[in-house]
């Protein structure tokens, strides 16, 4: 009992001091008057998978995308800049929940991170997402699918930049089916992500007017899809949808075209990314059709910025890494506005923002879900390449009010 | 009908592969008693050197298929002088312990060299396409590719039970001290048969390149179906390894076409029933188990 009193009155003692310190020193956080930043400067958080299967879409060169942003961020503003010092700190989740879970939390805690970003892998994404509402700190989600980010998991501290799975299926099953393709089969691998895609896939080949027949599940991960092809060619479909991501669709692409189904189904895949195009060659993907988010060589804007990145890290970006940019670009944009890294501020900056940037056309960031809406692209896989990396011809620009949707009403933002 | 035909004969096609790829695990069980849990290490880098052969050096699949196989002998020479002889004194479960290890050294080096996405590969010429006969057809890939394996298989299992060679080999795995007795030096074998056994692997790797994603990861699921088929056919067994093999292609591919989701399950569930009735496999000898 005595012992309890004095580790008390310590206790009140530390934090009357610690208190002092803040309030009467003079760079101290909240009275200092060149800026209202905590800790006095900017700390960025990059969680993602820096050594599994997302590395290559977004592992370490989404840090060199963000420190880009930084660096102009700095040379935009200058002295005027509000953020004067600006930290970059990353972590690795290995796409592991529960490890994506303690490193947020090291984050916002420990390195004091104002914001974190990327997270790709829709279980690590929703387990981050919590973690921002508990701690009221601000957290924008780039390479993760899942809807449930803007919708029944969504909250007031996290925003969802690049894409989702509706935006997927909106984007390739509806164009596919309303260009003739309206007999669909589908094979999707059996975890949270697939079951989520062949959902979302199965309702828009519906509303464009097409019919699923089959949806086929399999293993996860697979590397024999000879008999699940056969399957999927069943009943005669003009198209066979693919809701595989990284080496499954590498598997399944490669039996596809060795199988009867090649030339005679056009092949629709869920997601795809620019890397798996340049690991598996042009020649194994010509004239599948997938919605892409951004791409590099789509215009002389993209085609600068991808120039720059690629001075930095010899490839071109992939849309998860322009996104990242974007994102940090546009977090440090609020900060200066508002003039504090405070996540409320931040958060009111930012709702309702109407932003034209190298990746975001026609964006907006809805305040209803937090869902930041913009322009996408149909993208068919090109036969030839003129030079490295340039594999999409982009088929057509998809606005951003029809490859979103409305807002989901499952999210209740309070 | 056509259909469970079909689905027959793509079973019998992956079974074929599964068949060669166990090989090698079976052969290095069989005579040095080690379970070499970096087999599927062993078929990556098989693949991963094909397809680095084909980039650099633009020796496509034919070239692959003799020099991947010597390759992987020389790489199996070098582990088994310099690190799997000296645990094979002591417990089975050193050696077990040491592959693993050398299985996540080799997987992450190759992430660090060549990324997480994978490397290009292509069909061999004259290979594309499919083989069609009324309403069933097979890949013509997946066919060059089961009987490419039973050939190799058969050749192994005469060159074990038909040879001097695979004699000496028997009876030295059999009883090591008579066949000293007799004058033969045993451990003269040793390190050719385990890099014969890590040749067959990366024989098997070469062989999935064409149709299989080529990534760092690709043997890491793999050696699972594999073990399942070394212990549904005996461990250290040839001809179970051959007959597991099938056995196993079989039943995934009736697994994928009558209830999909549960394709890889039913090995597994397959692998507990033979080892409850027949605890050493279905052509293992007995004192193994």
């Amino acid at each position: 009992m005595r012992s309890r009193k004095i580790h008390g009155s310590l206790a009140i003692a530390a934090s009357a001091s610690l208190a002092l310190a803040a309030c009467g020193g003079a760079g101290g956080p909240q009275s200092g008057g060149s800026s209202g930043l905590s800790d006095g400067k900017v700390v960025i958080g990059l969680l993602n998978d820096q050594s599994g299967v997302y590395k290559d879409v977004s592992g370490p060169n989404s840090g060199v995308a963000i420190q880009m942003a930084i660096d102009d961020y700095k040379a935009k503003y200058g002295d005027k800049a509000v953020a004067k010092t600006i930290e970059l700190v990353q972590a690795d989740h290995q796409n592991k929940a529960d490890i994506a879970n303690s490193k947020a939390q090291e984050m916002y805690d420990r390195q004091k991170a104002d914001v974190i970003l990327d997270v790709p892998n829709s279980a690590a994404a929703l387990a981050v997402a919590t973690q921002a509402a508990n701690k009221k700190k601000l957290y924008i989600n780039i390479s993760a699918g899942t809807t449930a980010l803007t919708g029944a998991k969504c909250n007031k501290y996290t925003f969802h930049w690049a894409y989702n799975t509706g935006v997927l299926a909106r984007g390739t099953a509806g164009a596919i089916t309303k260009g003739g393709g309206t007999t669909w089969n589908i094979v999707y691998p059996d975890y949270a992500f697939g079951q989520d895609m062949n959902k979302s896939f199965t309702a828009q080949v519906q509303a464009a007017g097409g019919t699923v027949g089959q949806s086929i599940a399999s293993p996860f991960p697979s590397d024999n899809f000879a008999t699940f092809l056969t399957k999927a060619g069943e009943g005669n479909p003009k198209v066979v949808g693919s809701m595989h991501a990284g080496g499954d669709l590498i598997n399944f692409v490669k039996q596809f075209n060795q199988s009867p189904l090649k030339g005679k189904v056009t092949l629709a895949v869920g997601l795809m990314f620019i890397t798996d195009i340049h690991s598996l060659g042009l020649d194994q993907f010509a004239g599948t059709q997938f919605t892409d988010a951004w791409y590099w060589n789509f215009d002389a804007q993209n085609r600068a910025w991808a120039d720059r990145f690629k001075a930095k890290t010899n490839v071109r970006p992939s849309f998860a890494n322009a996104a990242n940019y974007s994102a940090a670009m546009n977090y440090l944009e609020a900060v200066q506005a508002a003039g504090t890294d405070n996540a409320d501020k931040i958060v009111a900056q930012l709702e309702g923002k109407k932003i034209n940037d190298v990746f975001l056309r026609n964006g907006e960031v809805r305040k209803a879900d937090h869902a930041v809406v913009h322009d996408v692209y149909l993208a068919k896989v090109k036969s030839s390449a003129s030079e490295d990396w340039d594999y999409e011809e982009i088929l057509k620009t998809i606005p951003a009010a029809e490859a979103y949707g409305p807002a989901n009403p499952a999210c209740k933002l309070g | 009908m056509s259909e469970f035909i079909q689905y027959t004969l793509q079973g019998l096609a992956a079974g074929g592969f599964y068949a060669l790829s166990a090989l090698g695990l079976a052969v290095i069980f069989g005579v040095l008693g080690v379970v070499n849990f970096s087999h599927g290490a062993c078929y990556m880098l098989g693949a991963v050197i094909s397809a680095v052969l084909l980039a650099e050096l633009d020796l496509g699949f034919w070239p692959a298929l003799l020099i991947v196989p010597v390759v992987m002998f020389c790489f199996g020479v070098l582990m088994e002088r310099l690190l799997v002889r000296w645990l094979l004194a002591l417990d089975p479960l050193y050696n077990f312990l040491l592959t693993f290890g050398l299985t996540l050294v080799l997987v992450e080096a190759v992430k660090m060299r060549y990324g997480v996405s994978g490397l290009p590969y292509e069909v061999p010429a004259g290979l594309g396409g499919q083989v069609t006969l009324g309403s069933v057809s097979l890949s013509t890939y997946a066919i060059f590719a089961c009987v490419f394996s039973v050939v190799v298989c058969v050749a192994v299992g005469l060159l074990i039970t038909r040879t001097r060679i695979g004699m000496i080999v028997r009876a030295a795995t059999e009883a090591p001290e008579r066949t000293r007795a007799l004058g033969i030096n045993v451990g003269r074998w040793v390190t050719p048969v385990f890099g014969f056994g890590i040749a067959l692997a990366g024989l098997a790797g070469v062989l999935a390149a064409p149709t299989r994603a080529i990534t760092a990861e690709m043997g890491s699921n793999f050696i699972i179906i594999l073990f399942a088929v070394v212990v549904i056919g005996g461990l250290g067994s040839i001809l179970g390894a051959v007959v597991a093999g099938f056995l196993v292609g079989l039943v995934e591919a009736y697994g994928i076409a009558y209830a999909p989701a549960y394709a890889q399950i039913v090995i597994f569930v397959m692998m507990a029933l033979v080892v409850l009735v027949r605890p050493s496999g279905l052509f293992g000898r007995e004192e193994i188990a």
